[in-house]
This record gives C-alpha cells, sequence and structure tokens, in this order.
C-alpha cells in the first residue's frame, strides 16, 4: 500500500514540502547575501556600505528588491519573445531543484538520491542554457557575446570540476551526497579537503566560474560588454539573474562543504549549524575573492582551465583510483 | 617557454592571489575613513583645495603680496585669473580718473583688482606655483554654493580685506 498522500512520508508531499522551505531559505539567504556582498566591498574598500535604510542598512536588500519589482518589464525590439521570457525564469528554476538532494543536517535532507551528485551537475549545467538564451533571445550583440562567452567558460570548467568531483565520489565510493558526509568524521582532518586539497582547490576554482563570478564573470563584464547576456533585462527579469546567481553561490557552497568539509559533522553538536557555518565560510570566501581580484581576460580564464586545473584533476583522479585499488 | 619557466610564473601567480586576499583582508578590518557628509564633517581642511586666493603683506594683511606680474595670468591654462592695475597717467593729467589695464602695467607694482572664475578654474595649481611671491594660495573653503555661475566669479582683493579686518 503506498503511503497516503497527505502524509509526510509521501514522496510527492515531501518533494513539495521542500521545494517551498528551498525557495524560502534562497529568498531570504538572498536578501542576506546582498546585504553580505555590499557590506564586505565597503569595508574592503574603506568605506561604510550600505548605512541609511534600517539599523546598518538591513533593510536595503528589501528596498533594492522592491524597487527591481516595481520596474516595467521591457523587451527590445526584435527580440525572440518566449527565449526572451523563458531565459530568466530557466535561471532560477533548476538552482532551486539543486537544493533538494544537499544534505544539511542528518534528520533535514530534503530528498535522498543515490545519485544526488549527478543531479546537482546535471541542473547546474542548464544554467548555461539560460545565458545563452538569454543573449540569443535579446537580439543585442553585447548578449549574444556574453552567452558566447558563457559556454565557452563552462564547457571549460565543468570538466575539471567533475574530476574533482569524482575522485570524491571514488573516494566515498557512493555518490549519494548524504553518505558521502557521512564517511567523513568531525574533525578537520577527517575531511575529504583536508585529505585531497588538490580536488578541494580545483572545486573551489570551478566553483567561482561556474558561478560566473567574480575574477570570472566575464559573461556580464560590464567593463567590456555593459552587461553581457542580461544587458537587455530590467526589473525582476534581471532580479532573477541576480537571485539565480546568488542561489549558484549556495548551492555550489553546500556541494563543497558536504564533499569537502563533512557537512553537517563538527567536532561536537553536529548538526545543521556546522553545515551553514561550513557554507557561509565558503560563501564569505567567494564575496571576498570577488572584491580582491580583477576580471581575467578571457584567453588566461581558459588557460588557466585547459592547461592547468584539466590536468591537475586527471592526476588527481589518477592517484585517487591507484590509492584506493591498493587499499582495496 | 621552458616547462620550469611555466611553474614558476604559475607558482607567483598563485602566491600573488594570496598575497592580494591579505591586501584586502586587512583592509577590510581597518577603520573606514569614508565620512557621512551632512551628519559628520572633517575639521582638517589644510590639505583641501579651494578656489585660489591671496596671500597678505606681513606688516600689512589686507595689501597682497602681488607685484602685478601678470605671469600667473599667463600660466593659467583655463584663462580663470583677471588682473588689473592702474595704467600711470601721462604727464599733465596726474589728477584725471585712475584708469585700469591689464597687468603687467609699466612701473606699476601692485594690482588693483584680483579676480578669479572658479567656475573655469580647474585647480591645477599652476598659477600658485608661477607666482615669484608666492601671493597665491588655495583656500580651504569647501562649502561654495550659487545660484548662477557669475557669482563664482571671486573679487579676491575685497575676499583679503574681509580676512583681515577679522583676524
Ligand atoms: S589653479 Fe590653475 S586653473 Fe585655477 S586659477 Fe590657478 S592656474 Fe588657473
Ligand atoms: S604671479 Fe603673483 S605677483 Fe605676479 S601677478 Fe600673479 S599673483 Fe601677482
Amino acid at each position: 500500500m503506498s503511503p497516503d498522500l497527505l502524509s509526510f512520508d509521501h514522496p510527492l508531499t515531501r518533494l513539495v514540502v521542500g521545494l517551498l522551505c528551498v525557495f524560502a531559505f534562497v529568498g531570504l539567504n538572498g536578501l542576506v547575501l546582498v546585504w553580505v556582498e555590499r557590506k564586505v566591498a565597503g569595508h574592503v574598500q574603506l568605506r561604510p556600505g550600505p548605512l541609511h535604510v534600517g539599523p546598518y542598512g538591513l533593510l536595503q536588500p528589501i528596498v533594492d528588491a522592491v524597487k527591481l519589482v516595481g520596474k516595467q518589464l521591457a523587451m527590445p525590439a526584435g527580440a525572440d519573445k518566449y527565449l526572451y521570457w523563458a531565459a530568466p525564469l530557466l535561471a532560477f528554476a533548476p538552482v532551486t531543484v539543486c537544493f533538494l538532494p544537499l544534505p544539511f543536517d542528518p534528520d533535514l535532507a530534503p530528498m535522498r538520491l543515490n545519485i544526488g551528485l549527478v543531479l546537482i551537475l546535471a541542473f547546474s549545467g542548464l544554467g548555461v542554457l539560460s545565458l545563452i538564451l538569454a543573449g540569443w533571445g535579446s537580439n543585442n550583440k553585447w548578449g549574444l557575446l556574453g552567452a558566447a562567452r558563457a559556454v565557452a567558460q563552462s564547457v571549460a570548467y565543468e570538466v575539471p570540476l567533475l574530476l574533482a568531483v569524482m575522485s570524491v565520489a571514488i573516494t566515498a565510493g557512493s555518490l549519494d551526497l548524504y553518505e558521502i558526509t557521512g564517511k567523513q568524521g568531525g574533525w578537520p582532518w577527517q575531511w575529504y579537503g583536508v585529505q585531497n586539497p588538490l580536488a578541494f582547490f580545483i572545486f573551489l576554482v570551478c566553483a567561482v566560474a561556474e558561478t560566473n563570478r567574480a575574477p570570472f564573470d566575464l559573461p556580464e563584464a560590464e567593463s567590456e560588454l555593459t552587461a553581457g547576456f542580461h544587458t537587455e533585462y530590467s526589473g525582476m527579469g534581471f532580479g532573477l539573474f541576480f537571485l539565480a546567481e546568488y542561489a549558484n553561490m549556495i548551492v555550489v557552497s553546500g556541494v563543497a562543504a558536504a564533499l569537502f568539509l563533512g557537512g553537517w559533522q563538527g567536532p561536537f553538536m553536529s548538526g545543521i549549524l556546522w553545515f551553514l557555518v561550513k557554507v557561509y565560510a565558503i560563501l564569505l570566501l567567494m564575496i571576498w575573492m570577488r572584491w580582491t581580484y580583477p576580471r581575467v581576460r578571457f584567453d588566461q580564464l581558459l588557460n588557466l582551465s585547459w592547461k592547468w586545473l584539466t590536468p591537475l584533476a586527471i592526476i588527481d583522479l589518477a592517484l585517487v583510483v591507484i590509492i584506493k585499488g591498493i587499499g582495496g | 617557454m621552458s616547462v620550469s619557466e611555466l611553474f614558476e610564473e604559475a607558482r607567483t601567480g598563485l602566491k600573488s592571489l594570496f598575497v592580494g586576499l591579505g591586501i584586502t583582508g586587512k583592509a577590510f578590518c581597518q577603520p573606514q575613513v569614508t565620512v557621512i557628509y551632512p551628519k559628520e564633517e572633517v575639521d582638517n581642511l589644510s590639505t583641501f583645495r579651494g578656489h585660489v586666493e591671496l596671500v597678505g603683506k606681513e606688516d600689512d594683511p589686507s595689501v597682497p603680496r602681488c607685484v602685478a606680474c601678470g605671469a600667473c595670468v599667463k600660466a593659467c591654462p583655463s584663462d580663470c585669473l583677471t588682473i588689473l592695475c592702474p595704467v600711470p597717467a601721462k604727464e599733465g593729467q596726474e589728477d584725471a580718473p585712475v584708469v585700469m589695464g591689464p597687468a603687467p602695467q609699466k612701473g606699476s607694482k601692485t594690482p588693483g583688482a584680483v579676480i578669479v572664475d572658479f567656475s573655469l578654474c580647474s585647480l591645477c595649481g599652476q598659477c600658485a606655483k608661477t607666482c615669484p611671491v608666492d601671493s597665491l594660495r588655495f583656500s580651504d573653503n569647501p562649502y561654495m554654493v550659487a545660484l548662477d555661475r557669475k557669482e563664482f566669479r571671486i573679487d579676491l582683493m575685497a575676499r583679503l580685506k574681509r580676512q583681515a579686518e577679522e583676524e
């Protein structure tokens, strides 16, 4: 007998509840991260950052969101109507799915899948499709160039990313994020990130590139391409791309925390708190990097991936396989 | 490029990334220097560059050191300085009204009027640098507001007199 649709055991119910929680989580985190980003940027540049709206400018992101919602949604003449509007939705929708296999806590994993890792990698690849559609559909040269860059960048960095993830999956012998987390311990030397720092490093670099964050923000590159793929988007069209970027950051940080930093496990009091601490530490690192490094040139970007990260990731993977083979 | 050079480049590159993070990380922890203007004001204006002003003589601060040589007018790239000095009267016409002419005028050692048009000034400092008697300097007047461009034509002689009286 299949479980009742209204009971929490039914997979569909779990999915719906999980998705709702994910939406709330993404929205809330988007607001927090916008604020953190602007504060960090301000302090790095020895200025205060947002200050006037609410205490410490805490209400600033909400005001920003209201402003974005209030703006007119415009579409350039000659744009492909369906592709143009599908792009921001497509940017946002797959990211939410990526949250489902993330294990936040031993008791809080919205969906336990034995192929969770594959699901995340597959759906995060869809994000690039949205950039292509946005750039192509906008009927705008900058948009198109941004889209072309997005494809080249994504293809280049997906390879070392997958290799780095694979070495961890082979070490753990599983593709289930829950299980991979469980195989690590609470102390740092029990984490895969410490045991295999090269894979962790490659993953971090690729994660920044895959989320199109500076110094790899070439698809939008405001100094060369005005705003790249989202040049033509106004109001919430732009807002969704923006939110998707933050959601993407949270997903890759979550994956990094689960794969390399022992997820919810801590030396004491294991639980969601540790997971969030690790996720936010990685997010902060990404924000810190954004306000430190200048944007790379496109050939440098491709060189880094093909000449360094991919070979290194292959060597790392080979070593992992050999060690695993010797160890049985 | 040889392999060892390649690795050396990668090593220095990687190191520079961490150095960069260190610099911004340090800046992050330092106190901010931006002043939230209407709420706070800076009191140290000694390094501020406002429009130029005249420097008074030591024994009589209401009279400028200026010798009306006209060098500053020539040096100014933006053409914002006007220095007029009295044209020496011709013989037999000593009691005729004083006529002003552009500096320098033969025999004239004092300016009759020094006017700066601040709406043109680029604050380059050429005038102050050229002046042979150090008669020009930057004022520290940051709060200049006006409704009309004409109000930025500042009579520096009158300003110097006012400053001398206030002291
Ligand atoms: S500062 Fe430069 S532009 Fe201004 S009055 Fe002097 S020479 Fe002219
Ligand atoms: S350069 Fe100096 S002395 Fe000569 S006219 Fe200008 S202010 Fe007067």
